[in-house]
């Protein structure tokens, strides 16, 4: 994101329309740029072996950190729900809550938060320094498309891939949910995953896969833009590496919340029958989504 | 060399005429946001010679470099190669005719991921239907061209010394046969030996075979060894609005018996008046 700094002459008016144009020339950047990566994904996809590269980087590596985040949102779940589930009664209820939130919510959003941090920074960083080091301009005098060649594998694996992380995370977060609610917190294993079999249907998981895909593709597209807008020296790839985790950031969040409502709305149309109510509630966001 | 290899080529080096440009600037400009670094440059190269471009730092040298190959747009003005325009052609209209050109970076710009034997393969993988034993064959060949080992094919950019990294991104850019070569400051930052290298190897890559040779550099012992033409580029901050900013174009000799003063003065490596500029500041 280019920096908008504020002129010592400037009047808030025109500090906020610089805000505004400067917003808008960013999104029809990004928009231009995901446009190129779409033409060349039509035009083939990159060979086995720097595909095969970009897979084991974005997701192999990223296991570890996404299992030992996964386990332990599980178990902070169960912890800061318990007292509240606990003085209605209904502790033997938690498995459902811990569940739903997993599978609908945090499993995607923290795996995608991984993701950004431990891999579109260092995509954002390494495009960067390839940019600054003249090499994205030796790809092109060598007759290959960068885009091609550079953005497409690293899309195609944080697209593809974070959907496996996001069943990775909600496994080890339920296992971690069900292991201290039913060790620490003396709740009946039977109830705890008679009431996530009641309360989690396909249709949870399944949306929250989906919505991952979307975080896959949107932390691909912002760590390769970045990369490729790189400034200067060391301190534009450190810049470009740190845009890139916020940008990602503010992107994942915001379209977690567009496409939860659309997620929501569409599973009234299919599953509940309310079709006629969908519209309405939609509009209605806040009631649309309980 | 296959003749797929030869296919992107418009135009054969011989066709051309004696005086025919091969790559030509009609009033190109060229601006970075308000900065403007080029200013209405008229240029022509001929096809086989070999052509320095000289000047102070910041003055566009390298930006020329990347016009020329269409790596970057001008402003305003036009580049043409072979009398064909390419301003407003897109990338993947340029790719296959800027086959033609090799380019030899600044700092080299080899494939960190790569060893040097991917790197100089780059271009016959992407381009070319090569058997990989006739690539084989052919990187070992470059690098024998830039002397060296074979033993150095299997090594990682990051283990090589600036001069092994400059010779490794010759024989990369001449791996494609280009009939073009832009050398992008090729003896920067190098010992005096092995700047007598490289000089060595921008002639013998000429006497090879017939190639047009643009050189952008700093170092006079490089522009006496290698140089047909010189064209001496001026920074505009230094220039009133309405003068040129190609201060001299020229032979070697030409330049070195210069009357100009920042012709003189650049080639010979003496700031004069510029000196108690910079005590001023």
């Amino acid at each position: 994101m280019s920096s908008s700094q504020a002129q010592p002459s400037d009047s808030f008016i025109h500090a906020l329309g610089r805000f505004f144009i400067e917003l808008i020339l960013e999104l029809g950047d990004l928009t231009l740029f995901g446009l190129s990566l779409l033409k060349s994904l039509l035009r083939g996809i990159p060979k086995q072996r720097v595909i095969l590269g970009c897979m084991y980087e974005v997701g192999v590596r990223s296991v570890p950190v996404v299992l030992v985040t996964g386990l332990f949102i599980g178990m902070v779940l169960a912890v800061q729900t318990y007292d509240q589930f606990a003085s209605m009664r209904m502790e033997s209820r938690l498995g459902a809550i811990i569940n739903v939130s997993l599978v609908k919510e945090l499993g995607p959003v923290l795996a995608a938060v991984m993701l950004a941090g431990r891999v579109g920074s260092a995509m954002a960083a390494e495009l960067g320094t390839m940019r600054v080091t003249e090499q994205i301009d030796a790809l092109r005098a060598l007759g290959a498309n960068p885009i091609q060649y550079l953005v497409v594998p690293r899309f195609l694996a944080c697209f593809l891939l974070i959907p496996l992380l996001t069943v990775m995370a909600d496994a080890v977060g339920v296992f971690g949910g069900w292991l201290l609610s039913t060790t620490a917190l003396g709740i009946e294993s039977t109830f705890y995953w008679h009431h996530s079999n009641k309360y989690v249907a396909i249709f949870d998981v399944a949306g929250g896969l989906v919505k991952s895909m979307f975080f896959g593709a949107a932390i691909a597209i912002i760590a390769c833009n970045r990369g490729f807008h790189c400034g200067a020296g060391a301190e534009g790839v450190g810049r470009a590496a740190t845009e890139s985790f916020v940008l990602s950031f503010i992107v994942i969040l915001s379209l977690d919340f567009f496409l939860g409502v659309l997620i929501s709305a569409v599973y009234r149309l299919v599953y509940a029958g309310h079709a006629a109510s969908v519209w309405l509630d939609s509009t209605g966001f806040v009631g649309g989504l309980v | 060399m296959s003749a797929a290899m030869k296919e992107p080529f418009s135009k054969p080096l011989s066709s051309h005429g004696p005086d025919e440009p091969i790559v030509e600037f009609r009033n190109v400009s060229r601006s970075f946001g308000s900065h403007q670094i080029l200013r209405n440059i008229d240029l022509s190269v001929i096809a086989g010679e070999t052509l320095c471009l000289i000047g102070e730092s910041g003055c566009g040298k390298s930006v020329t470099m990347k016009l020329m190959m269409g790596l970057m747009a001008p402003s305003s003005g036009d580049v043409l190669w072979d009398g064909v325009s390419i301003v407003g052609r897109s990338d993947e209209e340029l790719v296959r005719d800027r086959l033609r050109f090799g380019y030899l970076f600044q700092g080299a710009a080899l494939f960190d991921s790569l060893n040097v034997y991917e790197n100089i393969a780059f271009g016959l993988r992407q381009n070319t239907r090569m058997s990989e034993d006739f690539i084989r064959e052919t990187v070992m060949e470059r690098l024998k061209e830039v002397g060296l080992a074979s033993t150095a094919a299997y090594k990682m950019p990051s283990e090589l010394s600036g001069g092994m990294r400059k010779r490794v991104g010759l024989a990369r850019a001449l791996a494609l046969m280009p009939d073009i070569i832009l050398y992008d400051e090729p003896t920067t930052g190098l010992d005096p030996i092995m700047t007598d290298v490289i000089n060595t190897l921008i002639k013998k890559t000429r006497d090879r075979r017939p190639v047009t040779s643009i050189v952008v550099t700093h170092e006079m012992s490089t522009v006496r060894k290698v140089a047909d033409r010189i064209v001496m580029f001026y920074p505009l901050s230094r220039l009133k609005p309405d003068e040129p900013q190609i201060v001299f174009e020229g032979t070697p000799e030409e330049a070195f018996s210069s009357d100009d003063p920042r012709v003189s003065q650049f080639v010979y490596g003496e700031a004069g008046e510029r000196m108690q500029e910079l005590m001023l500041v």
